[in-house]
């Protein structure tokens, strides 16, 4: 299986231990933090988060660094904000419940220009939800949290390696552009626990000049995102747009697997896309050429690099732990060069290897250029339908210019029809 | 032939060197531009100007960083007590200090200012009262006398569907984290003084390593309450203080603490 990194902007230090060690990812993620310098931690309970939380609450004041469990995630994050004000590199962390409460903060802090990294390791929802691993804040992540004209980088590890990477590189983009910096995990990159090489990172400081630390012997320094005056408001949002746009530029960043001679490509993040690489053995060692293009940066998205991948395939499955939020911006991505699929299971399911591989499968058929593939439509169409998979309750879609040549197989799947009817086709 | 003369003038009031030399957005008999005043004759005697990190709240006081010329940090509505956590607990050798007025700390902020409180927080609080919400134009807020008019509660604040005044300075005097608490207030002469020695005292606590001071402040807002800035004053003295009585409420320095004097 080939890796490629489709960006180098993060260089690793090579003095890192070399013994695997079994460490659970809430845990990994604080220690990488821990690691990478971070001055203070600010957090409240929630699950499946909460580790991270307990591994500050010891480490922290061992190392005479800042622990304070808030009073709910408004106080945890509004903690932070003071705390990055002076300079200090600080991390909170909530799931998704919490995060809600945090977008406010998120809001000022993207205005006021302050470094944070926030990490959600995401739950299901909406509402209280399940504890269940979910990736259905990916909207929230990408395109909301709080309100204004704001973007804020969103790094979302499909490994606990990974995660431990992620941690020390979202401080540096955070420090680096100041801005808040999201890791987007699920419950599973949380809670389970693998063998990893922790390749532990302090990013070096930066200099500053506008950090507030009392105003002896300069003017004094205001951290604000107040702008009362239409044109000043106007003027810094421009500031802040055009460093959106060198981050988009700069720091989108994928990892594609397997995709030189695959007809087919599944697009899917964090633990989806573990599930992902499972299916795509077993679809390669029964004949189908299928690939993984996983973005690690969710925003920014890399829309230029999956665009390159998709003019190559016949068919984009995208695979989520949610109802369809990551397959939005694959389609913006992907402009009609190959038709997008979706498969996704939600309350804090995770979708078996056997449910993506079908996906797969139904995506091969219903774009099959040749009639020799026929049976692998019936092959699809024999096969048990998953009683509760989404495909079964008409959220299977598929969209693009591409019409499938096999409208027998198309036929022979009821379910598919009526997904497709939905489009117009 | 000109007689040289001695100068026999003497300074005896002038601008503190922290109050920044501009003129205010404030209305006219507003009562942030005498608190701000006494605020920054304080950091001056106690030469905390540069030592100092401010946190602003949302309301009229917001743009208290364009009056009081130290580091800010501007923080959500409600939330200063939590930024001012977050200040302290990285910076112990910075003086650090919220001004927040009544919708800010009485309502919205209610968990922050109260859990803030419960740590104990090394951090000073300056909340001014003058029971209204100013910057909106004048609604009820959780300060408003009872049977007061505001725009949301245009026959009166009727405690049957908008309760009753909190007096929040007394609640939090019951926690064992707060070190000092008072109510002062701006209405004359006389108690402008005992409110600047209120804050002094406040001050020097947080520099003591002392838990959280807080300094209530009955204020005015002679346009959301629809009087002439000198019926405000009066209004304060006569009316306001029935509901929210003046002195210090707690001072766990000193042995007992005074309930009926000066700070």
């Amino acid at each position: 299986m080939s890796v490629v990194a489709t960006s180098t902007r993060f260089s690793r230090e090579r003095d890192q231990p070399v013994r695997p060690v079994l460490m659970k990812g809430n845990e990994a993620m604080a220690e990488a933090a821990i690691q990478a310098g971070c001055d203070a931690y600010f957090g409240y309970p929630i699950t499946p988060q909460t580790e991270l939380l307990e591994w500050m609450a010891r480490r922290l004041p061992e190392l005479g660094r800042v622990f304070v469990q808030a009073e709910s995630e408004l106080g945890a994050i509004n903690m932070a904000l003071g705390a990055a004000a002076t300079g200090a590199r600080v991390l909170v962390s909530s799931s998704s419940p919490g995060i809600s409460l945090m977008a406010e903060a998120m809001s000022y802090m993207a205005g006021s220009e302050l470094p944070l990294v926030l990490i959600n390791v995401m739950r299901g929802g909406p509402g209280l939800g399940s504890i269940g691993p979910s990736q259905s804040d990916y909207f929230q992540a990408t395109k909301g949290h709080g309100h204004g004209d704001y973007r804020v980088p969103v790094l979302a590890p499909s490994s606990i390696a990974e995660a431990v990477s992620l941690v020390a590189d979202a401080f540096e983009l955070a420090e680096r552009y100041r801005t808040p910096v999201m890791i987007l995990a699920d419950g599973v990159i949380g809670q389970a626990m693998e063998p990893v090489v922790p390749a532990y990172r302090t990013p070096p400081r930066r200099a500053g000049g506008w950090q507030v630390s009392g105003a002896a012997g300069r003017p004094p320094r205001i951290v604000r995102s107040l702008h009362l005056r239409p044109e000043d408001l106007e003027a810094h949002n421009r500031e802040l747009q055009s460093k959106f746009a060198a981050i988009a530029e700069a720091e989108a960043r994928s990892v594609a697997e397997d995709l030189g001679d695959a007809e087919i490509v599944i697009v899917a993040y964090g633990t989806a896309a573990r599930v992902a690489q499972t299916a795509i053995e077993r679809a390669r060692a029964s004949g189908l050429r299928v690939g993984l293009f996983r973005p690690v940066t969710l925003w920014p998205f890399p829309s230029r690099d999956l665009a390159e991948a998709a003019a190559h395939v016949r068919a984009v499955v995208v695979v989520e732990l949610s109802a369809g939020q990551l397959v939005e911006d694959v389609r913006l991505a992907v402009e009609g060069r190959a038709p997008v699929f979706f498969h996704g299971r939600t309350g804090g399911i995770v979708p078996m290897p056997g449910e993506v591989l079908d996906a797969v499968k139904r995506a091969w058929a219903l774009t099959s250029p040749r009639p020799g593939l026929a049976g692998v439509a019936e092959q699809v169409a024999a096969a048990e339908p998953d009683p509760v998979s989404l495909i079964e309750l008409g959220a299977w879609e598929a969209i693009g210019r591409h019409v499938p040549d096999s409208i027998d197989a198309v036929d022979s799947m009821p379910f598919l029809v009526a997904g497709n009817a939905r489009n117009g086709r | 032939m000109s007689t040289m003369t001695t100068d026999t003038r003497r300074v005896i009031y002038r601008r503190p060197d922290v109050l920044t030399d501009r003129s205010s957005h404030y209305c006219p008999g507003c009562g942030h531009g005498i608190i701000h005043r006494i605020v920054a004759e304080v950091l001056d005697e106690l030469a905390l100007g540069p030592r100092t990190i401010g946190v602003a709240s949302v309301g009229c006081s917001v743009f208290v960083y364009d009056y009081l010329g130290v580091d800010f940090v501007e923080s959500p509505h409600g939330r200063a007590p939590a930024v001012a956590t977050g200040v302290r607990r990285v910076r112990p050798d910075a003086f650090v200090f919220t001004y927040q007025g009544d919708g800010d700390l009485a309502a919205i902020g209610t968990a922050e200012i109260v859990h803030a409180a419960a740590r104990g927080e090394r951090i000073s609080v300056i909340f001014v009262n003058n029971g209204i919400y100013g910057m909106t134009g004048g609604q009820l807020a959780p300060t408003t006398l009872v049977g007061q008019r505001t725009t949301s509660t245009p026959a009166g604040r009727d405690v049957r569907s908008a309760g009753y005044p909190i007096p929040i300075t007394e609640m939090l005097a019951l926690l064992p984290g707060v070190t000092y608490a008072a109510r002062g207030s701006i209405a004359d002469p006389q108690w402008i003084g005992r409110t600047k020695a209120m804050i002094r005292r406040a001050f020097e606590i947080q520099l003591a390593g002392q838990g959280l001071s807080i300094v209530e402040i009955l204020s005015t807002c002679p346009v959301g309450w629809g009087m002439t800035p000198s019926e405000s004053m009066k209004h304060v003295a006569d009316d306001v203080v029935q509901t929210y009585p003046l002195g210090v409420l707690v001072d766990r320095l000193k042995s007992t603490a005074r309930r009926d004097g000066e700070g």
